[in-house]
């Protein structure tokens, strides 16, 4: 058990170090995927499962989509179809192929075994949340306020690069959308201000 | 030790690389490898805090992702370029 946390975590070390001497964008990305599942594999050791099933839906799946979604949307403007032929040749797959068959074996090895973690039993996800919504409610809250915020603000940011073409013909909006730069000051300064 | 490193190899992203989505990368590394010693601590203690601020913190990097890629994008549609020191430079 203590040699599949030592394992776990030397693939998340050095999928970082290969994540940050990339030169492209997507085989960064994959290196920080391969990265992630290594932290999930050791919550999956420290006896944290449901910490392990959150980690790999929400890094892995929800916020790898929003970069991936974004790399795309920046190599659209270029001559982007042998970029991307070039980029995804099979010799790169190998290393997050590699590490990340490396990671399967031991989960596949940890499921077959006893599943007990290595701190002994450690956490369940009935206390989690119990402790979640007793004392932590307030935290939730603002939790839930925070990714409201973050909602808005997305939108906000991402709403007027997107109509700014649209709305050529319309001279007034379009001005008083270039003139009203200041609430997206306003808008950062009430999200900082709320978020602490 | 092990969020330690994983925290201080992300730091060095965020300060060596010069590219905002790698930026943002490598705040992802230090947001996750500061969960990673709630959880670890947690499970030391045999304490549900651990692993509530561990969801805290993914609600947070959840978030800010969001606001900083947006960010990103306006940024590049404005600069045409995701370089952090020519930002500066043009900004200055």
């Amino acid at each position: 058990m203590e040699l599949a946390f030592y394992i776990a975590g030397a693939v998340a070390v050095l999928s970082t170090v290969l994540m940050l001497t990339r030169l492209h964008l997507v085989h960064a990305l994959l290196y920080l995927i391969v990265s992630l599942l290594g932290v999930a594999v050791v919550f999956y050791v420290l006896g944290a499962a449901f910490v392990a099933a959150l980690e790999i839906i929400i890094y892995a799946g929800a916020i790898m989509v929003l970069f991936i979604f974004v790399v795309m949307m920046l190599n659209l403007s270029g001559p982007a179809a042998e970029m991307e032929k070039r980029w995804l040749t099979p010799g790169i797959w190998t290393g997050p192929v590699v590490l990340a068959s490396i990671l399967i074996i031991e989960v596949l090895y940890l499921v077959r075994g006893s599943s007990t973690g290595i701190a002994g039993g450690g956490v369940e996800p009935k206390q989690v949340g119990i402790a979640l919504f007793g004392p932590y409610i307030i935290g939730v809250e603002l939790a839930s306020m925070l990714l409201l915020a973050g909602l808005v603000g997305a939108y906000h940011l991402g709403h007027r690069k997107v109509e700014k073409p649209e709305i050529q013909h319309d001279a007034d909006t379009h001005e008083g959308r270039a003139v009203a730069g200041g609430d997206l000051v306003l808008a950062g300064a009430d999200r900082s201000a709320r978020t602490p | 030790m092990l969020a330690g490193i994983l925290f201080s190899l992300g730091l060095i992203g965020l300060l060596v690389r010069r590219n905002l989505i790698v930026v943002l990368m490598s705040l992802e590394v230090m947001l996750n490898a500061a969960g990673l010693a709630f959880v670890v601590a947690g499970a030391r203690w045999h304490q549900a805090d651990g692993q509530v601020m561990f969801l805290f913190i993914l609600a947070m990097a959840a978030a800010e992702v969001a606001v900083g890629l947006a960010l990103v994008l306006e940024i590049y549609h404005r600069f045409k370029s995701l370089d952090v020191d020519e930002l500066s430079e043009m900004r200055g």
